[in-house]
Formats: structure tokens, sequence, C-alpha cells
């Protein structure tokens, strides 16, 4: 009897398979959608980050092009977009099969990068070999250069830790001085890849703009008490306090400097600062404090977008790599519409072309995004980018930071 | 800055031992491995933020309706899904692995139900963030209250366990469930009860730490680990046990991150873990055999 049910269970769905494939293949012949792949983490620890930064963005834009009848091609006809989604469940070899089930069995036109560097960099590989783009927005490299070499077809567009390790290392040199800061740096970071990759780099940028460090620890991931490191930092005589943390620890550190009573003229905290609750839930007290990413506040295609994005997902972006991961897709979008479906092409096109997305005019160097925020701060309820100050619509930093308001 | 030390270590020490009490009760009377233990604190923990978001109710108010509905989840889940496994168990090592692998089940589905309702994102909300002044050492406030529900709850249900007839007969059933049947205890109501307190104890802990500490649908498992530590390090099934286990793993994480370094912290955990279960293989509290 139970073999029975299990043979019809099995039966039934082969032929569901046969029917699925069968459809895929005719619509691989006369063309009535495109399909789009992606694998990213709905389950498991990634899945705070991705569900911030990654796919609120990957739906809102289907959504549009949904809304807009479709995805434009070159002869100006439009194709709805058919969805493909797995959840990777945090795990790089769940990444890596998903990455290949969408090539060989699933047969997507585009795949859509993962969250995360490692599962970046899992994943780089096999879009290399099955020919795909990879258009990776949230991952932190130092090694691009190298990566695309390797990876004619791959586009990283968040930077390397040297870059806004070097950027915070001048904000504190300059202000140092000018008197505002007595160059004495406290920097504490998590034992944990983004942790590890920003001090590295960290060091030799403070070191080299002749910045003290008088106190340097790492601590596990998972910390939720800082109340020891706080004190340290406190006592060690430096004014700016940087920490390299994940959004719990970022979270965690701002309340419990206030119960210390800790007021550093310069509080730079890591992943997490960037996030619409962390406004939310500090207020006034978040102005001054200064974290990777940032937005141009003058932009109204910027603010455009975060209403959109807002009344399609229901959640706020994040003000860091939330505006370039729509704008990645964007380049897609308008690289499809002038090359068609063909990935060379379109992946040439991403490399060579010019666009217009909602961070302005937006062109790769080296398969690179370069203009980007490598300091933001929060002013006026707003995290807006600081660094590079000659960047189009930068706003002026303002330091030192005022002490934290009682309740 | 030793003073300040000890003491932020006994407030960790507070929310660890907070933590840590329901499972030693549902483990070491009920029998029963929880591991969905940490996802009942998620539950509670989100039951807070989402009464504190939109009604602006105080946690502390929450504390009210948390517990005795903790008390009466855990009373359902094990009638539901712990009571068939009790009945047809052959020996308590058969019931140790078979509640392991449903509440291991069980895990899953609260992960599902709350990635479901609340999705995966970051969860924190900040309530009572106040300085308060402790022998010159400022302590924040929502932690300090960790500690006092620690050492209240953990010293009433000490107090309730070995001075009254209702607590010796949970005791006897934690040492000899079948020598307690004997006598007249109603084994399976005593299990159950154990159970559902170590629900309400749980459902205390994540109202008290979503005051302070970031979470998400999925963070269930950290804390499931660290109160079993706990735990075995306090003897199964002893309240005062898992209690001054909590605190001195809190003082001995801050002493180290504070005088040798914060990248020591989980080292140190469990060095002290193997050191503890090297010295007492049952515990701190452990009863000699079991």
């Amino acid at each position: 009897m139970i073999s029975l049910k299990r043979r019809d269970i099995l039966r039934s769905g082969v032929a569901a398979a046969a029917f699925v494939s069968s459809i895929g293949r005719s619509w691989a012949q006369d063309r009535k959608s495109v399909r789009i792949g992606y694998a990213i983490s709905k389950t498991g620890p990634n899945a705070g980050g991705a569900g911030i930064t990654t796919l609120p963005n990957y739906l809102l834009w289907a959504k549009e092009v949904q809304d807009a009848g479709g995805l434009e091609l070159p002869d100006g006809s439009r194709l709805p977009l058919e969805v493909v989604e797995y959840d990777d469940r945090s795990s790089a070899e769940e990444v890596v099969r998903a990455v290949e089930r969408l090539a060989n069995e699933d047969k997507v036109d585009f795949i859509l990068a993962p969250w995360g560097t490692g599962f970046n960099l899992a994943a780089a590989p096999l879009f290399d070999r099955y020919g795909f783009p990879q258009l990776a927005v949230s991952a932190v490299t130092d090694k691009a250069p190298q990566f695309v070499q390797r990876w004619k077809k791959s586009f990283w567009m968040l930077g390397g830790g040297h870059d806004y390790a070097k950027a915070l290392a001048t904000i504190i040199a300059e202000a140092s001085k000018a008197g505002t800061l007595n160059g004495k740096v406290a920097m504490v970071s998590v034992a944990d890849g983004f942790g590890i990759d920003l001090v590295t780099a960290a060091r030799p940028a403070f070191q080299a703009a002749a910045l003290e460090i008088v106190y340097d620890k790492t601590y596990p991931i998972g910390t939720s008490d800082f109340t020891p490191m706080i004190n340290e930092a406190k006592a060690s005589g430096a004014d700016s306090f940087v920490a390299f943390s994940y959004p719990p620890d970022t979270f965690a550190l701002t309340q419990q400097s206030q119960i210390a009573d800790f007021n550093p003229k310069l509080l730079y905290l890591g992943v997490g600062t960037s996030f619409p609750v962390y406004s939310k839930n500090n207020g006034a007290n978040a102005t001054g404090i200064l974290s990777l990413g940032g937005v141009d506040p003058t932009s109204e295609a910027n603010a455009d977008y975060r209403t959109r994005h807002e009344a399609a997902t229901g959640i706020a972006p994040d003000y860091w790599a939330s505006v370039i991961t729509y704008a990645s897709l964007q380049m897609l979008q308008e690289a499809i519409r002038r090359k068609g479906l063909d990935r060379e092409a379109v992946a040439a096109e991403i490399a060579s072309g010019s666009f217009e997305t909602v961070l302005g005019e937006t062109k790769l160097e080296d398969n690179q995004l370069r203009k980007i925020w490598w300091v933001g701060q929060w002013q006026n309820g707003k995290f807006v980018g600081v660094a590079p100050g000659d960047h189009a619509g930068a706003s002026p930093l303002i330091l030192p930071r005022q002490a934290w308001q009682k309740a | 800055m030793l003073v300040t030390a000890i003491l932020s270590g006994l407030v960790l020490g507070g929310t660890y031992a907070l933590l840590a009490m329901g499972l030693t009760l549902q483990y070491g009377i009920a029998r029963i491995m929880n591991l969905a233990y940490g996802e009942l604190i998620i539950v509670a923990a989100f039951l807070a933020y989402t009464l504190f978001a939109t009604l602006g109710l105080s946690p502390v108010w929450t504390l009210f309706i948390a517990i005795p509905a903790g008390f009466a989840l855990g009373w359902g889940i094990y009638g539901v899904l712990m009571q068939p496994l009790v009945r047809r168990a052959r020996t308590p090592a058969g019931l140790e692995i078979d509640s392991i692998l449903a509440t291991f089940g069980l895990l899953f589905v609260i992960q599902g139900l709350l990635l479901v309702s609340f999705g995966a994102n970051f969860t924190s909300y900040s309530y009572l963030n106040v300085a308060v002044d402790v022998f010159g050492t400022k302590l924040a406030a929502n932690r300090l209250i960790a500690l006092a529900l620690a050492v209240v709850l953990g010293g009433a249900i000490y107090f309730a366990l070995t001075r009254t007839l209702w607590g010796t007969a949970l005791r006897a059933v934690s040492v000899s469930p079948v020598s307690a049947s004997l006598v007249g205890i109603d084994v399976d109501r005593a299990a159950r009860t154990a159970f559902a307190l170590g629900g309400a104890l749980a459902a205390a802990g994540g109202v008290v730490i979503s005051m302070y500490q970031t979470f998400t649908a999925t963070s269930g498992v950290v804390f499931t680990m660290k109160a079993l530590i706990i735990v075995i390090m306090g003897g199964v099934g002893n309240i005062l046990g898992a209690l001054s286990a909590g605190l001195v793993l809190g003082l001995a994480e801050t002493l180290v991150a504070t005088y040798v370094d914060p990248g020591l912290t989980l080292a140190t955990t469990y060095g002290l873990f193997i050191a503890i279960l090297l010295w007492r293989p049952t515990g701190l509290f452990g009863r000699a055999a079991r």
C-alpha cells in the first residue's frame, strides 16, 4: 500500500518535471518570457543582511519590470519576467548548487548575484563557467582588480576594505591636524570576515596617516556585552572610536556607550549603522555617527527610489548597498534593452556602457563601480555621504559629534 | 576598575542564568532535552517587541502576559508532542533521544512560523537603556532587571522545590520516575508541570533580553547552546546550579575581556566548561550519580 503510494507520488513528480522542462523548451524556442534566477539567504544567519539589502530590491525591480509590461528588448518588444528563486539557507554549498541548477536545469537567461562577499566569491567560478554576467553588489573586496582578470564577466560594485579604511583615516587625520581630534584612535573589530578585512586595512592606513592606535582588540562573533571594551577605550585617552562591527554588535555598542557615558568626538560603527532602524531606535542620538556608505540627500532620483522601495516591499532600504543593488539591476535591464538576451554582449555593454540609474550617471571602471560613498554620517535623520568630499552631492562632515542626549 | 568588571560580569551572568534556568527544569525533571528552547525565547522576544512597537506596552508589563502564556505553551507542547514519546519510551535514554528528535523538528516549525510572520530582519528596540549607579559603576537598567529576575525567580523556584511538598514530588520525579510513581506521585503531571515552568522561564528571559539584545527569527539556537552549556555546568535539573554557573560564566567573560583580551571570551567559556566537567563530571551542583 505504502509502496504503491510512493510510486504514484514518484510518477506524478516525474510527470511534473517533464511538464516543466517541456515548457522550458518551448519558451526557449519561441520566447514568451525572460527567465531570471537567483539564490538568496532567506533563512539562516545571513537572512538578516540579505533581507534588507538584496532581496527587497530584487522583488521591487521584478515588480516594476512586470508592471511596465515586461523587459524591453532591442526591437522594442517586451517579454514578461519569470523569476526562479532559491533559498541558499546561508550555506555556501547551497549557493553553488543553486547556481548550477539555475544554469543547467532551469535554463535561466540571467542570474542575479547572491548576498555577501563570501557567497559571491563562491559563486563566481560558476557564473564564469556558464557565461553569466555577475553583478556582485554586496561584496566588499580589495581583490576586485584580480577577480575581473580571472572572471571577465564579474562586476564588483561595493569597493574594498582599503577604500573604506583610507577614507576614514583621511578624515581622522585631517580633523587631528585641525585640532578637532587628538590623533589617538581606539578600535575594536569582530573576528569574522568583514571585521578582519576592514581592520587589516585600517591598521596600515591609520599608521600611514600618522595616527596613534592606542587600543586595538578583536571580539568573537556573537558577543553581546561590550562594557569591558567600552571602558578600556574610554580610559585609553583616544577621542576617536572605531568599531568594525556586525549589526547586533553595532546596536549593542550604541546602547552600551550611552550607559557608560562614553562620548568620543568621532564615533564610527560598522554594518547596521546605515539601517533605517538605527535612526528609528536612536533618534537624535544617531546624529554625527559615522559608518560605511551613505546617500546624496539632494538627489531626487534617490528620494523617489526610497519611496517606491518602501511602498513595494514594506521596508525602507538601507543607506549603503541597497541603492547600489537597485542601480545594478537598472544597468542589467538597460544593457538587455540595448543588446538583447545575448549574455556575452550584455556583459560587454555593462563593462563599457554608460547608464542612467538612481545613482545618476553610472559607468564602471575596469568592471568596478568606484564612484561610491566611502564614509557617511547621520545628519538630520538621513545617513548622508561625506567622503570622498569631491563626490557630487557630498555633505560637509560635522565634527565633533554631540554628546549622548539623556532620554 | 575591578569593581566595574565584577559588577558588569554579574549583570551579564544574570542574563545567562535567566536564559538557562528553564532548560534545566525541562531537562532535569521532565527529562526532555528541548532543542526548541531558544525558539521559545525568541517567540517571547517578538511578543514583547510587537506589543511595544504597536501598543507602546512596556516590556515589563509584557512579562505578566508572557510568563503565563509561556507556561500554557509549555503545558500544551508537552501534552501534544511529548506525552506520546514519554508513554512509549522504555528507558530514560530512549526518551532523551526521542525528545531531541521531536524538539529538533519543533525548532524548525517555530522558526518557520516566525520567518513567515516577522521576516528574517534584525529586530531591536531600546527600552530602559538608562544608567543606574551601583557602587560608582554605571549599569544598564534593563540588564539589571534580567539579573534581578534571575535571582528572584531562581530563588523562588529553589524555595518551592526544596521546601514544599509539591517541590519534593518534582524532585522525586527527577531522581527516579519509577520509584516516584510507586509512592503515589503522578509522574506525568509532575513532568508536565516542570516542562511548563521551563516554558514560563524561557518566556520571561525572552521578554527581558529583547530590551537590549538584537535578535532575528533564526537566532534561537544561539540561546539554546549557551543555556545548554550553563545547564550542564551547573548540574542538570539544579536551579541554583544554573544560577551560579550563569553568574560564573558572566564574571569570567568580563574579567577576561577586561584584563586579558576580549578575543578570548569564547575560549574562556569553553575552557571553564571543560575544567568544571573534569573536576565535577555532573556539574557544580550535580548529584554524584544519576
